[in-house]
């Protein structure tokens, strides 16, 4: 529970992305309960920062804060088996074949495993910019990088999805939950 | 033009986020292209397969009743929405002091600094919408249906805010409600994109007009004038969803 002065004001400026948080750690986590779990931990690191918070874009700035407290717990908590950084230089090249190219079809299953077995850095900025409908300012605010790379890896992110998509589901897939 | 410098071009116009001039010079590209505007195609079917996919997970009450401490109680309409928690009268009424100090040295402050007052509406406009996503607030008449909405605000208001649903087009129509502005009383027109919630605020265009696109709070503002009205659309979506819905809005 949150205390204190500040209380109010942290309850009107930041507690409405709530959604947003909790979102953005189900998707980084990949669990619903952990992210249950560190999204109340970045919103009550976020109340204690607040003193810092000045104005500007309050969804960025605790959204910011979830994504590091997420990466925190995945580095603490993942074995070390399923920890793969990913090389972007190994990438598959995405397929200009049309029927990969066409998607209309995928459901919504479908697009919950390919975007689940991304990795992370990808899987974060399609959430931010899919789901979250996040400007390429605010992606790059929350993720700490230029504004001019956003695009680009976008780009990346997007192939690399259409590339998951257009791969047979394995046959013991890793579900969320 | 090359297609390799082009290819991450090709999100930046898909997301709405190129320049005018780059925009353009992309079109102009894409005539030529058809790799170009046979991606560009996929990556729009991809686009609208994740949109109806609704991927999106909201907080669950759990989560929410932690951080805020004690339950809540929440009408049927608004269950889907945000709801932050219900200060007892003494909070509010501090509250209602605090602000009306902070809002009036703010808005002196500001004028102080030739901030211009379309920021100062916009800004109004965005804490209305703020307001709006407190439980039972976001309408005062909850209806997809135009025929509904658009009787309602008769007799309320002086004026006949155009009210058409765009359901077909990603935007439902969730209802109206009357709110204040900048002094004055405005219709609220409550539009759904995926989750979130827009607010298109609709007076009758004054002589001290104002358009534009800004950015408070996280939250996204356009507005513009047409037809005698000036309407203002704010929400947490992407500024291309609100442009999206401005075109809806003018072409109809």
């Amino acid at each position: 529970m949150l205390e204190g002065e500040d209380r109010a004001r942290f309850e009107a400026i930041v507690l409405p992305h709530l959604d947003a948080a909790y979102n953005l750690a189900r998707w980084l986590l990949r669990n619903r309960t952990d992210a249950e779990d560190v999204a109340q931990d970045a919103v009550v690191r976020a109340f204690r920062a607040f003193g810092a918070y000045r104005s500007g874009n309050a969804r960025a700035w605790l959204l910011q804060i979830v994504r590091n407290t997420c990466f925190t717990w995945l580095r603490q908590n993942r074995m070390a088996a399923e920890f793969i950084e990913f090389d972007e230089t190994t990438m598959p090249q995405e397929s200009k074949n049309p029927e990969t190219l066409a998607l209309a079809g995928s459901d919504r299953e479908q697009l919950t495993r390919a975007l689940e077995l991304l990795p992370e850095s990808f899987r974060e900025i399609l959430v931010l910019r899919e789901l979250e409908g996040c400007s390429y300012k605010e992606i790059a605010e929350i993720t700490s990088r230029p504004i001019g790379t956003v695009m680009s890896a976008l780009a990346r992110a997007r192939a690399q999805l259409r590339n998951s998509l257009s791969q047979p589901a394995p046959k013991e897939a890793r579900r969320a939950v | 033009m090359p297609c390799e410098q082009t290819q991450d071009q090709l999100h930046g116009y898909l997301d709405g986020e190129l320049d005018p001039i780059s925009a353009a010079n992309f079109e102009k590209h894409l005539d030529t292209c058809p790799d170009c505007k046979q991606t560009l195609a996929a990556e729009q079917a991809l686009h609208q397969s994740i949109q109806k996919a609704n991927l999106y997970e909201r907080a669950p009450e759990s989560l929410r009743k932690k951080l805020l401490g004690e339950p809540q109680r929440q009408s049927a309409a608004v269950r889907s929405f945000p709801a932050p928690r219900v200060f007892g009268w003494k909070w509010l009424a501090a509250a209602a002091a605090l602000l009306l100090a902070v809002v009036v040295s703010w808005q002196q402050l500001q004028k102080l600094r030739g901030i211009s007052e379309s920021q100062l509406i916009a800004a109004s406009l965005v804490d209305a919408h703020l307001r709006s996503l407190q439980p039972g607030h976001l309408t005062d008449v909850e209806s997809t249906d135009q025929h509904t909405v658009k009787p309602w605000f008769d007799g309320r208001i002086d004026f006949a805010p155009p009210v058409r649903d765009f359901a077909s087009d990603g935007f439902p129509l969730v209802g109206g409600r009357l709110d204040a502005a900048g002094g004055k009383t405005v219709a609220a027109l409550v539009y759904a994109r995926r989750k979130h919630i827009i607010n298109v605020f609709v007076e009758k265009a004054s002589e001290n007009y104002w358009n534009g696109t800004g950015e408070s709070q996280g939250y996204h503002w356009l507005a513009w004038q047409q037809n005698g009205f000036s309407f203002c659309a704010v929400s947490d979506v992407a500024p291309a969803d609100l442009e999206q819905l401005r075109k809806l809005i003018s072409e109809n």
